[in-house]
């Protein structure tokens, strides 16, 4: 069996703040009626936690749950773990209207890190959100775009984003955010 | 630069997250209309200088399509609705009559 890698097998960038391929991560896009009482049950036992509301990301049992959009979730999950949690939800679901997929090697995760107000201003050079603390806050979701390709954003805590884009762009987003960070470029527009 | 509240997912960004669609509530013409009505329904779009609706997706973001309801000139939008529907909804009208008196656009007034 070939040796699974993420797009850029864990490569960092250290500016003023670090950039960082988080290496392989599971994640499952689960797509139904997230009002349906029969979807809602599934999901709660297969993943455990909360769901999450929109716009929001909420821990779950072995990862997080994303909300993407009002019929899609996102399920971060160990990679490993990945198919078998999928099982798990579409045992669950049943005849219930529904589709999860296994989406781990179409996709990848950053990690922005460093200091608060720095972190969400490399995003902000590259992304049309308000990203200043008071607006964007830990547990916040936020589907966007990262210059010209799409990309969720959210802030695991103070000085922590988490990046997920499409590994087709995985190179892509990486220079962006090396450059975002270049030492020297800070603007401390929100500091 | 537009601000548009996707109605789908509740996000509100500037314009290039989203991508425009073109004239909202077209009436299709297909096989077994006259090719004049074909016609019409395929090239006679209109192009007005104040209230426009039309029909935008979400496609940095949650992917839905929706409606908005702006105005060509000032380029504020009046508000955005569901995709689901035949005409804007009254609330929409109100703020349009509220900043332009006896518009109208198509059918609509």
């Amino acid at each position: 069996m070939s040796n699974s890698v993420s797009a850029l097998n864990g490569a960092s960038a250290t500016g003023f703040a670090t950039v960082r391929d988080m290496g392989l991560q599971g994640m499952i896009t689960v797509r139904g009626d997230l009002s349906a009482t029969a979807v809602k049950q599934a999901l709660a036992s297969a993943l455990g936690g909360e769901m999450p509301g929109a716009g929001h990301i909420n821990p779950s049992d072995s990862g997080h749950t994303a909300w993407m959009s009002p019929d899609e979730l996102m399920v971060l999950v160990p990679y490993a773990s990945a198919d078998a949690k999928l099982a798990e939800i579409t045992d669950g679901m049943g005849d219930t209207h529904h589709m999860a997929v296994n989406v781990s090697d179409a996709r990848c995760m950053f990690a922005v890190s460093g200091d608060d107000a720095l972190v969400r201003e490399a995003l902000a050079k590259l992304m049309p959100v308000d990203l200043s603390s008071a607006a964007f806050k830990p547990g916040q979701f936020r589907r966007s775009r990262m210059a010209q390709v799409p990309a969720a954003v959210w802030m695991a805590g103070p000085g922590e984003a988490r990046i997920v884009c499409f590994r087709s762009v995985a190179q892509y987003v990486f220079d962006l955010l090396k450059g975002a960070t270049a030492p020297g470029s800070e603007v401390r527009y929100m500091a | 630069m537009l601000i548009l509240t996707c109605p789908c997912c509740g996000v509100t960004g500037e314009e290039t997250e989203f991508h425009g669609g073109g004239e909202a509530h077209l009436k299709r013409f297909g096989p077994g209309s006259t090719d004049e009505a074909f016609h019409d329904y395929l090239f006679s779009k209109v192009n007005p200088k104040g209230v426009h609706l039309e029909r935008w997706r979400h496609n940095n973001g949650c992917g839905k399509w929706f409606h908005a309801a702006r105005d060509t000139v000032t380029l504020e939008i009046y508000g955005t609705y569901p995709a689901q529907t035949t005409e804007p909804p009254q609330s929409v009208k109100d703020a349009i009559t509220a900043k332009r008196p006896g518009w109208s656009w198509r059918e609509f007034a």
